[in-house]
């Protein structure tokens, strides 16, 4: 039975710059894997500079959970390892030959096949990663059983990605991916749309999972306030989730027999010119998306304005992003700025003005708008994150290092994004999500 | 703006690390966040942030204030005319009079407040919290007009240091600084707090100078008229007896949603139920008259509406749960009136009551918290 389910509380970021709905190729040449894109992973090489490897060649794997394996998008050289303090692997560099040769994993229909046999050929063609695990968010391990594995059909982010559109044509491989996945979970695949605005067959119609239908602001998109509403984790279980991307290149990998990482990516943001879709694969160089983007002091982003990562001009597509976002930065000194409201600045309370113009669109930059300062306003985080959390409490356990308590008041449940906005809306302008993450991390490690 | 810009641009490399006069970076910083904003970026987390920060926050508690300010300023020059048997008087006359009263208090307020402020920001190597803004104008207003200004000075220093300060400042606070400081006079000083000749400025006792509450603990009969009690031209302290002024502060705290309406609703609901207990007490003990004083004149008199709106929302010193926000303002209008009516050493209940609730509000979360973690254990007690 399908759930409907509607979610209050959130908040609805408007930017200008949201993508049209338009598909280009592009050719990139230049590719990268990121291993600081994935919680908890120590790489360890299994390949040298110079290199050749094919889609689908282990590049490295992680030295901690040594199943866990990472490949390359594209076939050509390794040229470059680029590491940071301590010797951290930051990227490492392959750049395309051009002639796409991938490495045949054989096509197979999921559905014949035993959960070892699809565990294994999703970890030998560097897949894997993929399937993200709450609690922690991080990188599932094979090992568990997961209750349930959560997948969330639309995106409500500011500048969102129009999934129905980037599944378009994709529903054979998006099915052979959901039937892998449900041989992963003696429970249910829970695929989560919106109640009016998911129309793509892809969705509606596929086979083997359990429909819930959502509606709401944002944060109403994020698998795990979804998960929170449909059948929350306790203390002990593990759920997975996937986005549908990934399940359509997990599928691909049954139905193609390659791992062709392929995704519909949005360039959006206010400093877009024209602000669309392309065809990238995982880890691609931005550089040639360049002449759509506005010159000026601009930043990066690799994933949404919320939960980004910020990389350099002419960076690289991040492992589980599917949007590359482009907005002002904003280091400048505004006049007077918290006294005198700004139309420019948009804010969800109403000593600022900008609740008189719900529906405008903003070029929001990446000012701070204010010092950072102690927790001091209360009420406020209540109203955009829709858990039966207290989240401040759960960030003060953090901050005090107090695992029992961490554990206690619900870390298990949410990951940075779940409390994205509650840092956007937050007066003090305290870092929320890091000090989460480092909660996450310090959980883990006690756990592991 | 650009000459201001390009001073501050000027003395900056001096109070930077390494400069000759880098103790004073907190004082700079403060003065520089004044003028502007500062140009920080965001480096991790969410890349774009909410227009509103914690000054703008603040500054609208302060904004809020501004009509009980000025009334009680006019209310200030209106009474010490009153007091002398002058009659004669313009509006703003009596308005200037209690301008050049109030002012100094202000300032001195603000002088000394501040500059600790900035002194333990400096001390720490933060950047100074606005929460001074609003206790600086609070404190003020919660004292009698007569207040000397060394006291005045010595108030905002204990509540400073002992109240805020000594347990890390803004955010981290147990109890209400401006209360705390009021607090500290009332017992430290009662005669400069209390009893008739406090509140008038001058006085020639051409008119008494009590206030309500002092009337009524007396024992005698209060001769104000409604009206009279939603004006607020009577004795009290400088923002406290306008019911229309603080009114008007409310409705724009509310509508601006800085304060918690359920603070402020429940410590109205909280008060108005002891006050009908009382009535419903009154016909077994008639001597005591104050036990018949309708229930809703209650929030009209004293500081009760001043506290329920400026006092007991401060959001540091309140529940920081909203469950705890209805038991915690509930309780505090409870025992306000309690200790108010039955409790004969103090004419007023507010400001103890409102103390004592900052105490437990920390206990009060506690529990709620505790509901919260116990409905996750159960929880997956029932999933298994």
């Amino acid at each position: 039975m399908s759930k409907s389910i509607q979610i209050k509380k959130g908040l609805d970021i408007k930017l200008k710059g949201r993508p049209e709905n338009k598909l280009s190729a592009v050719d990139v040449r230049q590719y990268a894997l990121k291993p600081t894109d994935f919680n908890g992973v120590t790489p360890k090489m299994l390949v040298n500079v110079g290199d050749k490897v094919k889609a689908g060649t282990i590049v490295y794997f992680d030295k901690t959970r040594e199943n866990l394996k990472f490949a390359s998008p594209i076939s050509g050289t390794v040229t470059e390892v680029i590491r940071g303090e301590k010797r951290k692997m930051l990227e490492i560099r392959i750049e395309a030959d051009g002639a796409n040769e991938s490495i045949n994993f054989g096509k197979e229909d999921p559905k014949a096949m035993s959960r070892e046999q699809i565990i294994n050929r999703l970890l030998e063609s560097g897949c894997w990663p993929m399937i993200m695990q709450r609690p922690y968010g991080v990188i599932a391990n094979p090992q568990d059983e997961p209750k349930a594995i959560h997948i969330s059909a639309f995106d409500s982010a500011p500048l969102a990605v129009d999934l129905d559109f980037a599944l378009e044509g994709q529903a054979v491989a998006f099915q052979a991916g959901i039937d892998a996945l449900k041989k992963l979970t003696k429970g249910k695949v829970h695929l989560n749309v919106h109640s009016n605005e998911t129309k793509s067959k892809v969705f509606i119609d596929a086979k083997g999972v359990e429909i819930n239908q959502f509606s709401g602001p944002h944060p109403t998109g994020l698998v795990g306030i979804q998960i929170a509403h449909i059948d929350p984790i306790n203390k002990g279980e593990v759920v997975w989730t996937i986005d549908p991307q990934s399940v359509v290149i997990l599928g691909r990998l049954f139905t193609e027999g390659v791992y062709n990482s392929e995704k519909v990516v949005a360039l959006a943001g206010s400093e877009v010119k024209n602000p669309q879709y392309y065809k990238l694969k995982v880890g691609a160089n931005i550089s040639s998306l360049q002449s759509n983007i506005a010159d000026g002091a601009v930043r990066y982003i690799s994933g949404n304005v919320l939960t980004g990562t910020q990389i350099e001009k002419g960076g690289y597509l991040s492992f589980y992003h599917q949007n590359i976002t482009v907005i002002p930065e904003g280091k400048y000194h505004s006049f007077f700025g918290w006294l005198v409201p700004s139309p420019k600045k948009h804010s969800i309370y109403r000593t600022a003005l900008s609740w008189l113009t719900p529906n405008k669109e903003y070029r929001l930059d990446t000012n701070l708008n204010g010092g950072e300062r102690a927790f001091v306003v209360t009420g406020a985080v209540e109203k955009v994150f829709p858990m039966d959390i207290y989240l401040i409490p759960l960030l003060k356990a953090v901050m005090i290092n107090d695992i029992d308590k961490m554990e206690q008041l619900g870390i298990y449940e949410i990951i940075e994004e779940d409390i994205a906005l509650c840092e956007y809306i937050s007066t003090s302008k305290i870092n929320m999500q890091s000090i989460l993450r480092q909660g996450l991390n310090s959980m883990y490690a006690e756990m592991s | 703006m650009k000459p201001i810009r390009n001073i501050l641009d000027s003395i900056k490399p001096h109070v930077q690390k390494g400069g000759k006069f880098h103790a004073f970076h907190s004082f700079y910083d403060s003065i520089e966040t004044l003028f502007f904003v500062p140009d920080h970026v965001t480096t991790k987390g969410s890349h774009i942030r909410d227009g509103v920060d914690m000054k703008r926050t603040m500054f609208m508690v302060v904004l809020a204030m501004v009509p009980a300010l000025l009334f009680g300023m006019w209310n200030v020059g209106n009474l010490h005319f009153q007091a002398n048997g002058v009659t004669d008087f313009t509006l703003m006359e009596a308005f200037w009079y209690g301008f050049l009263k109030v002012l100094p208090i202000i300032i001195v307020s603000y002088a000394v407040g501040l500059g600790i402020e900035i002194a333990f920001a400096q001390g720490r190597g933060h950047e100074v919290n606005e929460g001074f803004f609003v206790s600086g104008m609070l404190i003020p207003l919660v004292l009698p007009v007569t207040t000397p200004l060394w006291m005045v000075a010595l108030a905002v220093a204990f509540a400073v240091i002992f109240g805020k300060e000594v347990f890390g400042g803004t955010g981290m606070n147990i109890v209400n600084p401006a209360l705390l400081a009021r607090a500290f006079l009332f017992f430290a000083y009662p005669a400069y707090l209390s009893g008739d000749t406090v509140w008038i400025a001058e006085s020639a006792d051409a008119i008494s100078g009590a206030t309500p509450l002092a009337v009524l603990t007396a024992g005698q009969h209060l001769d104000l008229s409604l009206m009279g009690m939603l004006v607020g031209n009577y004795a009290g302290s400088i923002g406290e007896s306008s019911t229309i002024a603080i009114l008007i502060g409310a409705a724009f705290l509310l509508y601006t949603g800085v304060a918690s309406w359920k603070v402020m609703f429940s410590f109205f609901i909280g008060g108005l139920t002891m006050g009908l207990l009382l009535n419903g007490l009154s016909a077994q003990f008639p001597e005591n008259a104050y036990l018949a004083l309708p229930a809703y004149q209650h929030l009209l008199i004293g500081g009760f509406a001043f506290g329920g709106v400026f006092m007991i929302t401060d959001p540091v010193s309140a529940t920081q749960t909203e469950t705890g926000k209805w038991i915690y303002g509930f309780l505090a209008g409870f025992i306000a009136i309690i200790v108010r009516v039955l409790n004969p050493a103090y004419p007023e209940g507010v400001m103890l009551a409102i103390l004592f609730m900052n105490v437990f509000a920390p206990l009060i979360d506690h529990y709620v918290i505790e509901a919260n973690i116990k409905r996750r254990l159960k929880r997956a007690a029932v999933a298994k």
